[in-house]
């Protein structure tokens, strides 16, 4: 891989990794497998370009957040308040979602070349360090999104969110409504993912309705993988582990590409991934039962069986 | 100080039939009084905990509070004002949290819940001595998750989390039948030196009825869905398991003969 093209993949992924923080909030943090995720992606890109269109790139950015977290809020009104499954509430907002992103759009796709966006505007950055504005850019904003997260989730507010994904009825019994709790944490969940998406389209230069398709998917692959290699023992670590899974995951994709894979097989690998990793503790379990089992039927060999022999033979009483 | 008039709660068995299980229970409670309740599999003991913790709403009858109407308040409303302890020691805490963030929690009740810093230093050292007064060696591990603790021990830190804010309820829900023997003896210690340390207005549910009759100032009975028996001062210190236990089948088989002649 030539340097340029690893940088446009850390680049890609510092981006992705903002959403995957976003994913993280949901399905570790407050234990919601919330798939609104497909839709926002979306609506932050969607916003952003309608933004850029009209020549201020940098507003697109906090509208994208905010249009994600009424997303988000949906979805948790629908969960908290019609009782509605987690997995269908975020089902709903994603369809419903296609058609509002197909408004903000007015179309399938926005072209934004030769238009001014947040990475073309830094002309004093552009003198002092050329062709990194992108990466000094973006893995600003996320170092910031890191930190303030970090320190959300260690306020009285964010203590009693992150309970809320563990033990909700104990979050009830210190006197807080966990549909509060719920509420504004898919919220945050679903602005960062906006947010992604709508930095996403200013750099790759184009918003496409179908951009968000799978997100939810590629978020939780950042997460599993991230835990894999970094850990998740404390909230810090955590963190760390998911934005680093999002960039390793990029990296993953670019080599397979790099090796010939065509493009259009990229969902089917990271489902691929995600089903492995979800599925390989049990599958784990199984095999070791499996080799414990044919142990015990060889017989003779076994410890196990010594053992039980051995004990056998000593005087009972 | 607790008042429950006339409450009535049933819950659905199939489409047609239901179950009574709080058949028109009517009780008052004095300030500082430490009540037991005693009774059968059924009998409407959880039941009642839960209507007055909020977690059922009753179909009819009236709960106050210190002359504040409760009875349609949600859960988390009341608990500003009731402790609860519950049978499942898993219930009580948040695993992935550390011993320190746990009582934060319970100790911002009533406080705001915004972006303040969820443990200052100064609440840090409080909470430090606090776990120590509970004698379990818990203070060194403040830092640990709860979810690497035993069963008696998270009991003893949601009995914490529970009056650490003086509330003006306590409700126990068998908090220690899951635990072993020796471990349950432990924590019953702690929540007797607790409701005498800070005069807490208590109801307890239990199993055995030599700890009914041991711990407390009065005893209920209930048997489906009703108070059968009702023992405070002199009354209550004339009774013994043996009598409770006769009194007890005698109530059941009250039934299984109105079962008969119905028959």
């Amino acid at each position: 891989m030539t340097s340029i093209a690893l940088q446009g993949t850390v680049e890609l992924g510092i981006i992705y990794a903002i959403m995957a923080l976003g994913v993280f909030l949901s399905f570790r943090i407050l234990n919601m497998p919330d798939l609104t995720v497909d839709g926002s992606f979306t609506l932050g890109a969607a916003i952003s370009a309608l933004m850029c269109l009209k020549g201020s790139p940098w507003a697109g950015l906090p509208l994208a957040f905010l249009a994600g977290g009424l997303a988000g809020s949906v979805t948790a009104l629908l969960h908290t308040k019609g009782r509605i499954q987690p997995l269908l509430s975020g089902i709903l907002v994603m369809l419903a979602l296609y058609s509002i992103n197909l408004r903000v759009m007015g179309r399938a796709n926005i072209p934004l070349i030769n238009l001014p966006t947040v990475f073309s505007t830094w002309p004093w950055l552009n003198r002092w360090a050329e062709g990194y504005t992108a990466l000094i850019g973006s893995s600003s904003l996320l170092v910031l999104i890191l930190l303030l997260l970090f320190g959300f989730l260690k306020t009285r507010f964010g203590l009693v969110l992150r309970a809320t994904g563990q033990n909700p009825q104990m979050v009830r019994s210190v006197g807080v409504n966990t549909d509060t709790t719920l509420t504004v944490g898919l919220a945050l969940a679903n602005g960062l993912v906006a947010l992604s998406g709508g930095l996403l389209a200013q750099y790759q230069l184009f918003a496409d309705i179908s951009m968000g398709v799978g997100m939810v998917i590629v978020g939780l692959a950042s997460v599993i993988i991230g835990e894999g290699i970094i850990g998740s023992h404390w909230l810090g670590q955590h963190l760390i582990a998911v934005t680093v899974g999002a960039v390793v995951y990029r990296l993953v994709i670019a080599m397979a590409m790099e090796l010939g894979m065509p493009p259009t097989d990229l969902k089917l690998i990271s489902a691929v991934i995600v089903a492995s990793a979800l599925a390989a503790p049990a599958l784990k379990e199984q095999w070791n039962l499996a080799k414990r089992q044919i142990q015990a039927q060889k017989g003779g060999g076994s410890e196990d069986a010594e053992d039980m022999e051995a004990d056998q033979k000593l005087p009972s009483g | 100080m607790l008042k429950i008039w006339r409450l009535t709660k049933s819950f659905p068995l199939d489409k047609f039939t239901q179950r009574l299980a709080l058949n028109n229970v009517t009780l008052s409670l004095q300030k500082g009084e430490f009540v037991t309740i005693i009774g059968g599999n059924g009998a409407g003991k959880s039941t009642l905990l839960n209507c007055i913790a909020g977690v059922h709403l009753p179909d009819s009858g009236r709960i106050t509070l210190d002359g504040m109407d409760i009875t349609f308040w949600p859960e988390y409303r009341r608990s500003l004002y009731i402790g609860r302890v519950f049978q499942n020691p898993l219930l009580g805490t948040a695993p992935d949290m550390t011993i320190e963030e746990n009582l934060a929690m319970a100790c911002a009740k009533g406080k705001s819940r915004g972006l303040l810093p969820g443990v200052t230093k100064q609440e840090a050292k409080f909470f430090r001595d606090k776990v120590a007064d509970l004698g379990l060696g818990l203070e060194k591990r403040m830092h640990q998750k709860v979810g690497l603790l035993s069963g008696g021990e998270r009991q003893a830190l949601t009995l914490l989390m529970a009056t650490i804010v003086r509330p003006r309820l306590l409700l126990l829900d068998e908090h220690t039948s899951a635990l072993d023997p020796a471990t349950a003896r432990r924590v019953l210690e702690l929540t007797r030196s607790i409701i005498s340390e800070h005069q807490l207005t208590t109801i307890m549910v239990t199993h055995n009825m030599k700890e009914a009759l041991e711990l407390g100032t009065r005893t209920i009975m209930m048997h489906e869905g009703r108070i059968v028996l009702d023992l405070s001062g002199r009354q209550r210190e004339c009774m013994t398991v043996e009598k409770l236990v006769s009194f007890f089948t005698q109530e059941a088989s009250i039934e299984v003969v109105e079962l008969k002649n119905r028959a």
